[in-house]
């Protein structure tokens, strides 16, 4: 597919602040089934960039100055094609081990054991097959509602509400998986989800494990899939923090509202050069 | 103090008549005079966990401990070993994992460590220096045989301790300095700062270095202000300090200064509320940024935690083979892995005879005297280690030396062990000695001031 | 230095000053109170304390009745109050306590000690030890800490900001003492000239310590636009703006000597200082006095923000 997509982040605040700092994490890379064509990064000022941990490029945006808003906007366009949901693991920056460490977001609890657990044996055997029931089984365990949960919402917690967005699934499949000795990641990114030329107030979130033979494998709990072509990948990490879009802190404002506005819409075919 | 099979160490010979013909009501003034002496200079420690006094000293033993020049030489030259060995295998950890490849350390024991950070990976440092300040905890066991108890590599304290004690020792018994010949201390401010200004990312005339403490609640506070005052360098809170455009700068009346070295007595976790824990408002948002830009440096460095995990304890000799090429000179407690089944085995049938600690603790908590023991504490304990085996080592409790020490009853043997201070920049310096904590309670073998231990002055005698 | 520094020092002198202020506020009115044939309302007089010390607002929340025992309680001793002299000298004390490194020994524990008796007390104490015994004392408390300041602080620019907070606050204490006492004493329906109650004027020049300056220097009947000269405008008296600018300027004047450079709180400082060094006070009362005063203090508020974003910690 061609996609074209737009984000916009826009912090307002009750009064100016002095200095805001934010690392953003909203850069897609070209990978297997990803080509990025443009991508722009609109700021209000010149930022530096740097690689993280897991090879996400990082931009950091620092305003030293009393102001009322900040607002940042990426745009462009991705070539993307259907790999089965599937992400080498080659030339990694990090060990797959480090994926298999536990988390304040997706520690898990009895209950998530409990989900878990029964897996155990299929996964020896067939893994794949194990992850794809898992991911069905904590979708029906998990209806998909927004306001339940917010950014800071643990996985066992999230399942304990029995509901969630995308972020809460991908946390819970993760802290599943990890239990079963399965290295598991978060995946930060754009989904385009249909023809209508709808706004979103947010990106995506789905999860990826290891499976040996295969690679990374994706798993979109949320709408019990694998990624297809209509899937961009942005970021990844251990959890929503090591993959989030915008962190950032501020000295001064006051009050703070957050404007996120997103489009994915499939781009026109351009005449090849 | 005195040797196997009786008599007194020669390092003590001087000392011996001194003690001998002292009396208790002397000894008792001197104490006062001290405690007094510390108030004054403002020393303190909070104590956890038994609802201590948070202004309490940590109580001072007049009675220093003597080590002779041979003793402190070979000391020193296996200190200076084992920390250069530690730097190579934090480096080689963080970069091409060589000692992992050639099997010599289980690669899941440090991947998937907490301590581990990945964030670290690939990063190059100045002089490819990660542990900057270590305090290596030794005891002695033998006539001449020191082990190495544990390393401390992240943010060790006690240094204060050990400056102001030599301090008060020397006001209240000119007299024995004038009779011993005793090599000085306080060079250490000096030398912790050459060794960070050494360390510097950038050569500049003068790399301006602070030391960033989580505040006046700390415990240590008084350690981090007092050594801020004598490096001459500001003493900095994480509100103090922003990031710019790749660099991390002081807020000052003058303006913004930039800062080239951080010496950082905050834990990993809380250094950069966007990169490790967001509700860190200790923290610089921002810092790790220019970490990685190379545009600021910090010590002890992030991620050195690996290094000093119990878990990877047992095998710091074998670093020393493995980057140095050389037999270490100080050596390990014998240590039980509870991750390796024998061990674990070896551990469970043993432990009422063994000390068993957690791989992931620190200050003496969570560990438990075999010896010391009821029989249920000890059964508790095992289900823990039943639970969780990889989260636990075992030592065999050791003849720890004792070192006279003024108590209740008079002067009367107490167990004692020492930790030295390795610096390391552009070179690797030791200050002579170190601190000595020594156990209060009659037989009791914990030191730990955060658990009622006191300190002594620590003597290395000149040639 | 770091601003957090400069902040705190900054902070300390202003919470000691405005310690020393309402005690000098509350005497005025307990001095009055003890004359009650002078005909002024109880609620009237202490209602005053309340309105200089902008706590109205706060004071209607916690009491029903404007009485003595309430406005003593409140503002003397209430933890709650952050405007109470014991709020003053605990924040004042806190503020030192962080920079306990930048201050002597004198100075730190003259502070010190100042907070630990207050901590002890209650209302009950105070009325047993006598309010204006408490209120002399929190002066001469305040009087020895600044003493030790000026005789023992190193005159470098932490001297500086520890004399920019006790000026920047006297001054606003001064005009607010100056514009609400002036504002009762004077109704409007009375001309100057009128019959004046002697008696509140001079307790009003007491609570600034003018009493005898006053005399020495007009040696004559006390004339409401003699006492508002001498508080706004007379260089020589220590509790004037007039003087307090001499202070504030001096004091940023060598701040930016050693710094280098001068600031937008340099020119706000100097506009300030013109007016009150070359102004006269029948143009004061032209312009209307309390205009003249409305206008001083949101200026000085100004100058307050002013040097706290060129040189303290701005949030």
């Amino acid at each position: 597919m061609h996609l074209a997509i737009d984000h916009q982040t826009v912090y307002r605040y009750g009064e100016p602040a002095n200095h805001s700092i934010q690392y953003l994490r909203l850069t897609p890379l070209s990978c297997v089934g990803q080509a990025v064509r443009s991508w722009t990064v609109d700021a209000p000022s010149r930022m530096p960039q740097w690689r993280d941990a897991y090879d996400n490029i990082v931009h950091v945006l620092t305003i030293d100055r009393p102001h009322s808003e900040v607002r940042v906007r990426v745009f462009g366009e991705i070539d993307t094609q259907d790999t089965n949901g599937i992400v080498p693991a080659e030339n990694e920056p990090v060990a797959a081990a480090v994926f298999l460490r536990e988390t304040a977001l997706t520690e898990p609890d009895e209950a998530i054991r409990g989900v878990a657990e029964p897996m155990r044996s299929l996964v020896e055997r067939d893994r794949l097959n194990a992850l794809h029931r898992m991911m069905n089984t904590i979708r029906d365990a998990m209806d998909y509602r927004i306001g339940e949960t917010d950014a800071r919402t643990t996985a066992p917690a999230a399942l304990a509400a029995e509901s969630g967005v995308c972020q809460d699934h991908a946390h819970v499949f993760i802290s599943c998986a990890r239990t079963l000795g399965i290295p598991a990641r978060y995946v930060s990114g754009y989904l385009f989800a249909g023809e209508q030329e709808e706004t979103y107030t947010a990106g995506h979130a789905w999860a990826e494990a290891l499976v040996p033979g295969l690679g990374w494998v994706g798993f979109d709990v949320a709408n019990r899939v694998c990624p297809g072509e209509a899937y961009v990948r942005a970021a990844v990490g251990r959890d929503y923090l090591d993959a989030a879009p915008v962190r950032g802190a501020r000295r001064g404002g006051g009050d703070e509202d957050l404007d996120v506005q997103v489009r994915v819409a499939q781009a026109q075919h351009q005449a090849q050069a | 103090m005195t040797r196997e099979g009786g008599g007194t160490r020669p390092a003590y010979s001087g000392l011996e008549d001194w003690l001998t013909s002292t009396d208790g009501d002397a000894f008792e003034m001197k104490r006062r005079e001290a405690d007094l002496l510390f108030r004054r200079l403002g020393i303190t420690f909070a104590v956890y966990g038994e609802g201590g006094d948070p202004e309490r000293l940590i109580p001072f033993d007049v009675i220093p401990r003597v080590l002779s020049a041979d003793e402190w030489r070979r000391m020193e030259t296996g200190l200076v070993q084992r920390v250069r060995a530690l730097n190579a295998f934090l480096s080689d950890i963080y970069h091409g994992q060589e000692i992992l490849r050639a099997g010599k350390i289980p690669a899941e024991l440090v991947l998937t460590n907490d301590q581990y950070a990945p964030e670290m990976q690939g990063l190059d440092l100045p002089g490819a220096v990660y542990t900057h300040i270590a305090g290596i905890d030794m005891v002695r066991v033998g006539e001449d045989e020191f082990y190495v108890l544990e390393d401390n590599v992240r943010t060790p304290s006690g240094v204060s301790y050990m400056l102001e004690n030599r301090e008060v020792m020397m006001r209240l018994f000119p007299d024995l300095f004038g009779e011993h010949k005793i090599e000085p201390v306080d060079r250490y401010p000096e030398e912790l700062l050459m060794t960070l200004r050494s360390v510097s990312p950038y050569a500049r005339d003068e790399p301006t270095a602070v030391v960033l403490t989580p505040g006046r609640y700390n415990s240590a506070y008084f350690e981090h202000a007092f050594l801020a005052d004598e490096m001459g360098v500001e003493l900095v809170e994480g509100q103090d300090l922003f990031v710019h455009d790749e660099f991390v700068y002081m807020r000052t009346p003058q303006g913004r200064r930039r800062v080239d070295v951080i010496y950082r007595r905050i834990d990993d976790a809380f250094l950069d509320p966007l990169a490790f824990n967001p509700d860190s408002a200790l923290g610089v948002p921002g810092l790790l940024s220019v970490y990685r830009a190379g545009n600021v440096n910090l010590a002890n460095a992030i991620g050195t935690g690996i290094a000093d995990d119990k878990a990877i304890y047992v095998y710091v000799p074998e670093m020393v083979r493995f980057y140095l090429g050389e037999e270490p000179i100080l050596r390990n407690v014998p240590t039980y892995s509870c991750r390796d089944s024998d061990d674990c085995r070896y551990v469970l049938d043993k432990l009422d005879e063994l000390v068993v600690k957690e791989t992931h603790g620190s200050g003496g908590y969570g560990m438990l005297v075999g010896p010391a023991s009821t029989k249920d504490e000890c059964a508790a304990y095992a289900e823990r280690i039943k639970a969780n085996p990889d989260q636990f080592i075992a030592q065999p409790t050791l003849a720890l030396s004792t070192c006279p020490t003024f108590v209740e009853n008079g002067i009367a043997p107490r167990h004692v062990d020492l930790r030295p201070f390795v610096l390391s920049g552009d070179k690797v310096r030791v200050v002579p000695g170190g601190l000595t904590r020594v156990a209060l309670r009659e037989g009791s073998l914990v030191v730990n001031s955060s658990q009622g231990g006191g300190t002594k002055d620590t003597w290395v005698l000149g040639t | 230095m770091l601003s957090r520094t400069a902040d705190s020092l900054f902070w300390a002198s202003r919470y000691m000053e405005r310690a020393e202020n309402t005690a000098r506020v509350l005497d005025v009115g307990y001095r009055v109170s003890l004359v009650p044939s002078l005909g002024a309302e109880d609620s009237t007089e202490w209602g005053s304390v309340l309105t200089i010390c902008g706590c109205d607002a706060r004071f209607a929340e916690r009491y029903d009745t404007v009485s003595k025992r309430n406005v003593i309680d409140f503002m003397a001793l209430d933890p709650e109050n952050p405007s109470s002299i014991y709020s003053s000298i605990r924040i004042a004390r806190e503020n030192a306590r962080a920079e306990r490194n930048n201050l002597t020994t004198d100075i730190w524990e003259a502070l010190n000690a100042t907070w630990l008796e207050i901590r002890d007390m209650d209302y009950a104490v105070l009325a047993a030890y006598g309010f204006q015994k408490f209120f002399d004392w929190v002066k001469e408390r305040s009087h020895l800490i600044r003493g030790a300041t000026m005789a023992t602080m190193l005159r470098d620019d932490t001297f500086n900001y520890t004399r920019l907070g006790t000026f920047i606050e006297r001054a606003d204490n001064t005009a607010r003492i100056l514009d609400v006492k002036y504002h009762i004493l004077l109704p409007q329906t009375e001309a100057v000239g009128g019959a004046i109650d002697y008696y509140q004027w001079s307790a009003l020049l007491r609570s600034v310590s003018a009493f005898r300056i006053y005399r020495r220097i007009y040696r004559d009947a006390i004339l409401p636009s003699r006492v508002a000269e001498l508080m706004i405008l007379r260089g020589d008296m220590p509790r004037s703006l007039h003087f307090c600018f001499r202070e504030i300027t001096a004091n940023l004047d060598m701040l930016a000597e050693v710094y280098g450079e001068r600031h937008e709180c340099h020119r706000l400082a100097g506009e300030i200082h013109a007016r009150l060094r070359y102004g006269k006070v029948d143009q004061v009362f032209q312009e209307g006095l309390h205009e003249f005063l409305t206008d001083f203090i949101e200026r000085n508020n100004r100058l307050a923000v002013e040097i706290g974003r060129n040189f303290l910690m701005t949030v």
